[in-house]
Protein backbone atom coordinates (compact mmCIF):
# COMPACT_ATOMS: atom_id res chain seq x y z
CA UNK A 1 0.00 0.00 0.00
CA UNK A 2 1.69 2.92 -0.84
CA UNK A 3 2.40 5.98 1.51
CA UNK A 4 1.33 8.97 2.19
CA UNK A 5 2.43 11.75 -0.78
CA UNK A 6 3.13 13.85 1.96
CA UNK A 7 5.79 11.38 3.40
CA UNK A 8 6.86 10.68 0.17
CA UNK A 9 7.49 14.15 -1.40
CA UNK A 10 10.70 15.07 0.64
CA UNK A 11 11.93 11.98 -0.75
CA UNK A 12 10.96 12.54 -4.14
CA UNK A 13 12.61 16.19 -3.86
CA UNK A 14 16.04 14.65 -2.75
CA UNK A 15 16.67 12.99 -6.16
CA UNK A 16 14.86 15.40 -8.51
CA UNK A 17 16.46 18.11 -7.10
CA UNK A 18 19.91 16.73 -8.92
CA UNK A 19 18.13 17.27 -12.45
CA UNK A 20 17.30 13.83 -12.56
CA UNK A 21 13.86 13.29 -14.39
CA UNK A 22 11.08 11.40 -12.72
CA UNK A 23 9.01 8.37 -14.34
CA UNK A 24 5.18 8.74 -13.00
CA UNK A 25 3.61 6.91 -15.59
CA UNK A 26 3.84 4.13 -17.82
CA UNK A 27 3.86 6.84 -20.63
CA UNK A 28 6.53 8.93 -19.05
CA UNK A 29 8.42 5.15 -18.70
CA UNK A 30 8.24 4.79 -22.43
CA UNK A 31 9.15 7.93 -23.57
CA UNK A 32 12.32 8.08 -21.53
CA UNK A 33 13.37 4.26 -22.33
CA UNK A 34 11.91 3.47 -25.51
CA UNK A 35 14.06 4.50 -27.60
CA UNK A 36 16.88 2.15 -27.00
CA UNK A 37 19.32 4.12 -27.94
CA UNK A 38 22.30 6.18 -26.09
CA UNK A 39 22.72 5.81 -22.48
CA UNK A 40 20.63 5.72 -19.44
CA UNK A 41 20.69 5.60 -15.69
CA UNK A 42 17.67 4.73 -13.68
CA UNK A 43 17.48 5.37 -9.72
CA UNK A 44 14.50 3.04 -8.40
CA UNK A 45 13.71 5.45 -5.20
CA UNK A 46 12.73 3.65 -2.00
CA UNK A 47 11.21 5.00 1.15
CA UNK A 48 13.37 1.81 3.04
CA UNK A 49 15.36 4.25 5.27
CA UNK A 50 18.29 1.14 5.95
CA UNK A 51 19.34 1.44 2.27
CA UNK A 52 17.92 4.66 0.42
CA UNK A 53 18.60 6.19 3.27
CA UNK A 54 22.31 5.96 2.08
CA UNK A 55 21.58 5.35 -1.62
CA UNK A 56 20.22 9.24 -1.81
CA UNK A 57 22.97 10.84 -0.72
CA UNK A 58 25.38 8.90 -2.56
CA UNK A 59 23.74 9.51 -5.77
CA UNK A 60 23.70 12.65 -5.28
CA UNK A 61 27.58 12.87 -4.74
CA UNK A 62 27.83 11.33 -7.90
CA UNK A 63 25.91 13.54 -9.96
CA UNK A 64 27.90 16.28 -8.56
CA UNK A 65 31.45 14.55 -8.97
CA UNK A 66 31.37 11.91 -12.49
CA UNK A 67 34.08 13.43 -15.07
CA UNK A 68 30.91 11.60 -17.19
CA UNK A 69 27.37 11.15 -17.12
CA UNK A 70 24.54 9.14 -19.09
CA UNK A 71 22.45 11.11 -21.37
CA UNK A 72 19.62 10.68 -19.78
CA UNK A 73 18.92 10.01 -15.88
CA UNK A 74 15.92 8.84 -14.74
CA UNK A 75 14.37 8.00 -11.33
CA UNK A 76 11.00 5.95 -10.40
CA UNK A 77 9.74 5.88 -6.86
CA UNK A 78 8.79 1.87 -5.87
CA UNK A 79 5.71 0.95 -4.34
CA UNK A 80 4.23 4.59 -4.82
CA UNK A 81 4.30 4.77 -8.52
CA UNK A 82 3.33 0.79 -8.80
CA UNK A 83 2.58 0.96 -12.67
CA UNK A 84 5.67 3.54 -14.00
CA UNK A 85 8.17 1.17 -11.74
CA UNK A 86 6.67 -2.15 -13.16
CA UNK A 87 7.24 -0.67 -16.56
CA UNK A 88 10.58 0.70 -15.85
CA UNK A 89 12.19 -2.69 -14.82
CA UNK A 90 10.56 -4.39 -17.50
CA UNK A 91 13.51 -2.77 -19.45
CA UNK A 92 15.91 -4.52 -17.06
CA UNK A 93 15.81 -7.75 -18.79
CA UNK A 94 16.95 -10.77 -16.04
CA UNK A 95 17.56 -8.26 -13.13
CA UNK A 96 15.27 -8.84 -10.53
CA UNK A 97 13.29 -6.23 -8.89
CA UNK A 98 14.94 -4.39 -6.11
CA UNK A 99 14.38 -1.14 -4.05
CA UNK A 100 16.68 0.87 -4.10
CA UNK A 101 18.51 -0.07 -6.92
CA UNK A 102 20.27 1.07 -10.03
CA UNK A 103 20.30 0.70 -13.59
CA UNK A 104 22.38 1.89 -16.26
CA UNK A 105 21.42 0.70 -19.70
CA UNK A 106 23.17 1.45 -22.82
CA UNK A 107 21.29 1.15 -26.41
CA UNK A 108 18.41 -0.55 -24.04
CA UNK A 109 20.79 -3.20 -22.94
CA UNK A 110 21.41 -3.33 -19.14
CA UNK A 111 25.59 -2.85 -18.62
CA UNK A 112 25.63 -2.01 -14.60
CA UNK A 113 22.78 -2.70 -12.21
CA UNK A 114 23.56 -2.02 -8.46
CA UNK A 115 20.75 -4.04 -6.39
CA UNK A 116 19.57 -2.83 -3.16
CA UNK A 117 22.38 -5.84 -1.21
CA UNK A 118 24.41 -3.64 -2.94
CA UNK A 119 23.41 -0.62 -1.11
CA UNK A 120 22.23 -1.94 2.30
CA UNK A 121 25.28 -1.71 5.55
CA UNK A 122 27.43 0.32 2.99
CA UNK A 123 28.54 4.29 3.47
CA UNK A 124 27.19 6.67 1.05
CA UNK A 125 30.94 7.32 -0.25
CA UNK A 126 31.42 3.75 -1.36
CA UNK A 127 28.24 3.58 -2.86
CA UNK A 128 28.64 6.96 -4.57
CA UNK A 129 32.15 5.27 -5.68
CA UNK A 130 30.48 2.93 -7.55
CA UNK A 131 27.78 4.69 -9.26
CA UNK A 132 30.70 7.09 -10.73
CA UNK A 133 32.70 4.46 -11.91
CA UNK A 134 29.64 3.18 -13.81
CA UNK A 135 29.14 6.97 -15.25
CA UNK A 136 32.56 7.03 -15.90
CA UNK A 137 32.61 3.57 -18.08
CA UNK A 138 29.49 4.75 -20.22
CA UNK A 139 28.35 8.08 -19.40
CA UNK A 140 28.56 9.90 -22.58
CA UNK B 1 30.23 13.93 1.94
CA UNK B 2 29.55 12.86 5.79
CA UNK B 3 29.84 9.42 6.14
CA UNK B 4 27.38 9.56 9.13
CA UNK B 5 23.62 7.86 7.59
CA UNK B 6 22.01 10.85 5.73
CA UNK B 7 19.47 12.05 3.58
CA UNK B 8 16.07 12.35 4.59
CA UNK B 9 14.05 9.21 6.65
CA UNK B 10 17.73 8.45 6.52
CA UNK B 11 18.60 5.07 8.64
CA UNK B 12 18.16 1.49 10.05
CA UNK B 13 16.16 0.56 12.99
CA UNK B 14 19.38 0.28 15.34
CA UNK B 15 17.14 -1.43 17.64
CA UNK B 16 17.00 -4.37 15.50
CA UNK B 17 20.24 -5.09 15.27
CA UNK B 18 23.45 -4.37 13.05
CA UNK B 19 21.40 -7.31 10.41
CA UNK B 20 18.47 -5.36 10.24
CA UNK B 21 17.71 -4.83 6.82
CA UNK B 22 20.52 -6.18 5.15
CA UNK B 23 20.87 -9.02 2.74
CA UNK B 24 22.46 -12.45 4.44
CA UNK B 25 22.95 -16.09 3.61
CA UNK B 26 21.59 -17.92 6.50
CA UNK B 27 22.82 -21.76 6.48
CA UNK B 28 19.71 -24.04 7.14
CA UNK B 29 21.23 -27.38 9.29
CA UNK B 30 18.69 -29.18 7.29
CA UNK B 31 21.24 -28.62 4.05
CA UNK B 32 19.03 -25.59 2.77
CA UNK B 33 20.42 -22.37 2.43
CA UNK B 34 17.83 -19.73 2.94
CA UNK B 35 19.05 -15.89 1.12
CA UNK B 36 17.14 -12.74 2.16
CA UNK B 37 17.05 -9.52 4.14
CA UNK B 38 17.39 -10.24 8.28
CA UNK B 39 14.52 -8.65 9.75
CA UNK B 40 15.12 -9.57 13.78
CA UNK B 41 15.96 -12.58 15.73
CA UNK B 42 13.71 -13.81 18.50
CA UNK B 43 13.10 -16.59 20.34
CA UNK B 44 11.12 -18.23 17.97
CA UNK B 45 13.67 -17.85 15.09
CA UNK B 46 15.40 -15.57 12.81
CA UNK B 47 12.38 -13.53 10.76
CA UNK B 48 14.12 -12.92 7.40
CA UNK B 49 12.06 -10.77 4.53
CA UNK B 50 12.00 -11.42 0.97
CA UNK B 51 13.42 -15.07 1.30
CA UNK B 52 15.00 -17.30 -2.18
CA UNK B 53 15.56 -21.12 -0.64
CA UNK B 54 18.63 -23.17 -1.98
CA UNK B 55 17.41 -26.37 -1.56
CA UNK B 56 20.09 -29.04 -3.14
CA UNK B 57 17.65 -32.05 -2.99
CA UNK B 58 15.05 -30.13 -5.13
CA UNK B 59 14.75 -31.80 -8.63
CA UNK B 60 17.27 -29.57 -10.85
CA UNK B 61 18.72 -28.09 -8.17
CA UNK B 62 21.90 -25.47 -9.38
CA UNK B 63 25.08 -26.30 -6.89
CA UNK B 64 24.84 -24.09 -4.20
CA UNK B 65 27.42 -21.77 -5.13
CA UNK B 66 26.00 -21.27 -8.71
CA UNK B 67 23.04 -20.34 -7.14
CA UNK B 68 24.40 -17.78 -4.83
CA UNK B 69 26.65 -16.06 -8.03
CA UNK B 70 23.41 -16.05 -10.17
CA UNK B 71 21.20 -14.18 -7.19
CA UNK B 72 24.54 -11.71 -6.56
CA UNK B 73 24.24 -10.85 -10.23
CA UNK B 74 20.58 -10.96 -10.65
CA UNK B 75 19.09 -10.05 -7.55
CA UNK B 76 17.75 -12.08 -4.99
CA UNK B 77 14.74 -14.39 -6.56
CA UNK B 78 12.60 -14.19 -3.32
CA UNK B 79 9.40 -16.76 -3.12
CA UNK B 80 8.79 -15.99 0.34
CA UNK B 81 7.71 -12.26 1.87
CA UNK B 82 8.69 -12.80 5.26
CA UNK B 83 9.79 -16.29 6.48
CA UNK B 84 10.81 -17.53 10.28
CA UNK B 85 14.05 -20.00 10.31
CA UNK B 86 13.51 -21.91 13.52
CA UNK B 87 16.24 -21.55 16.00
CA UNK B 88 16.74 -25.06 15.04
CA UNK B 89 17.25 -25.01 11.96
CA UNK B 90 19.21 -21.57 11.64
CA UNK B 91 23.06 -21.59 11.06
CA UNK B 92 25.87 -19.85 10.01
CA UNK B 93 25.12 -16.18 9.13
CA UNK B 94 27.10 -14.60 6.45
CA UNK B 95 26.41 -11.24 4.41
CA UNK B 96 25.96 -11.59 0.47
CA UNK B 97 28.06 -9.26 -0.44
Amino acid sequence: MPYPEAMIAPMRDEVTRLGINELRTIEDVDTALGSASGTAFVFVNSVCGCAAGRARPALAHAVATAARRPAGMYTVFAGQDVDATARVRSYFGEYRPSSPSAALLKDGEVVAFMHRHEIEGRSAEAIASDLIAAFEAHGA
Amino acid sequence: MSSEPGGIYGDRHADRGDLHGVTVILAGRSGRTYLGRWHEATPRGVVMKNVAIHDPAAPGAKPREDWLADQRRFGVAATESVLLVPPDEAGEVARLV
